[in-house]
């Protein structure tokens, strides 16, 4: 088990998972495409992906 | 109290003194928001959403926005069930997040009916980088011996990626029948991770509270055979990857 939380095991779980409510009384902030595409950017590079999914 | 809510989770209803002097984003003090059995963690949101926004967009603000939010979320499970929500979910004003607890009063219950007594559990398979080969004919050799090893080292990489891969997908099976439920996270980049070897699983395991060491022991044997492969387990985090209310696999 690991004792320091590694921020990117974080945001694997804040950005992808957790209780989303779409189209709910929520300011546009929580728009969670939004953040999500901004934020993929950041995180996961379209190499990187692309990389990580093939041989 | 006026003004917009940061919501970090929900859950079943709290001792306050549980909640005292926990504090969220941007150093909010953090309450509940209560409707019948049910109650929303929550704090006042930053006031600002455009900046907020704008934080969330810039990697070192996102951390410190993201590790309020997971401690909240961890101090709170560590009292009673939740279900985490996800990353900066906010609404107007307090009465919205208790129009929300009562309209989902039932798929909420369900959920967390489904939560209770779990805790997640994080295991990533890394394939260790190969050792470094020979460096392809030095000077003096042929073009054609060059082009051989070439092609020896693709078709060696190529074999080991599949026995990777097939490795992955065993103990992935292994540890889905172990667990109560199971999502797969993207794969991590090692630029962005900061850890050696290629990461081919990255997966959530729902796992009852009373099996969590059998389960990180399985997780952590499966791969022992392997001498080019490493395990590692993470947590036990607040069930986020199993939050949603539908109890179904995300899309």
């Amino acid at each position: 088990m690991t004792r320091d939380i590694a921020l990117i095991d974080v945001l694997d779980r804040l950005l992808e998972g957790g209780v989303v409510l779409t189209g709910d009384l929520t300011l546009a902030i929580a728009d969670v495409d939004l953040v999500r595409i901004s934020l993929r950017a950041l995180i996961c590079p379209v190499e990187a992906t692309r990389e990580a999914a093939q041989p | 109290m006026t003004g917009a809510r940061y919501v970090y989770a929900i859950g079943r209803p709290l001792d306050p003194a549980g909640l005292a002097g926990l504090r969220g984003i941007d150093g909010a003090q953090v309450h509940q928001v209560a409707h019948r059995d049910l109650v929303a963690v929550v704090s006042a949101a930053p006031h600002d959403e455009a900046a907020l926004r704008a934080r969330l967009e810039r990697l070192d603000e996102l951390a410190v926005v993201a590790r309020a939010h997971h401690a909240v979320v961890a101090a709170v499970a560590a009292l009673t069930v939740v279900a985490p929500f996800r990353l900066a979910t906010i609404y107007q004003h307090e009465h919205r997040v208790c129009e929300l607890l009562r309209d989902r009063h039932q798929r909420f219950e369900a959920l967390l009916d489904r939560l209770a007594g779990t805790v997640e559990l994080g295991v990533k398979l890394y394939m260790e980088d190969s050792p470094p080969a020979p460096a392809p004919a030095a000077a003096g050799g042929s073009g054609r011996a060059y082009l051989r090893q070439l092609s020896q080292r693709h078709r060696r990489r190529d074999t080991e990626w599949q026995h990777a891969a097939s490795t992955a997908e065993r103990v992935d099976t292994t540890l889905g029948a172990h667990a109560l439920d199971r999502n797969h996270h993207r794969l991590q980049p090692a630029h962005l991770s900061g850890v050696s070897g290629r990461n081919v699983l990255n997966a959530a395991y729902l796992v009852s509270t009373a099996r969590v060491s059998e389960f990180a022991e399985l997780a952590s044997r499966l791969a022992k055979d392997e001498p080019a492969m490493r395990v590692e387990v993470t947590g036990p985090w607040a069930p986020y990857s199993f939050a949603e209310p539908d109890g179904g696999q995300r899309p």
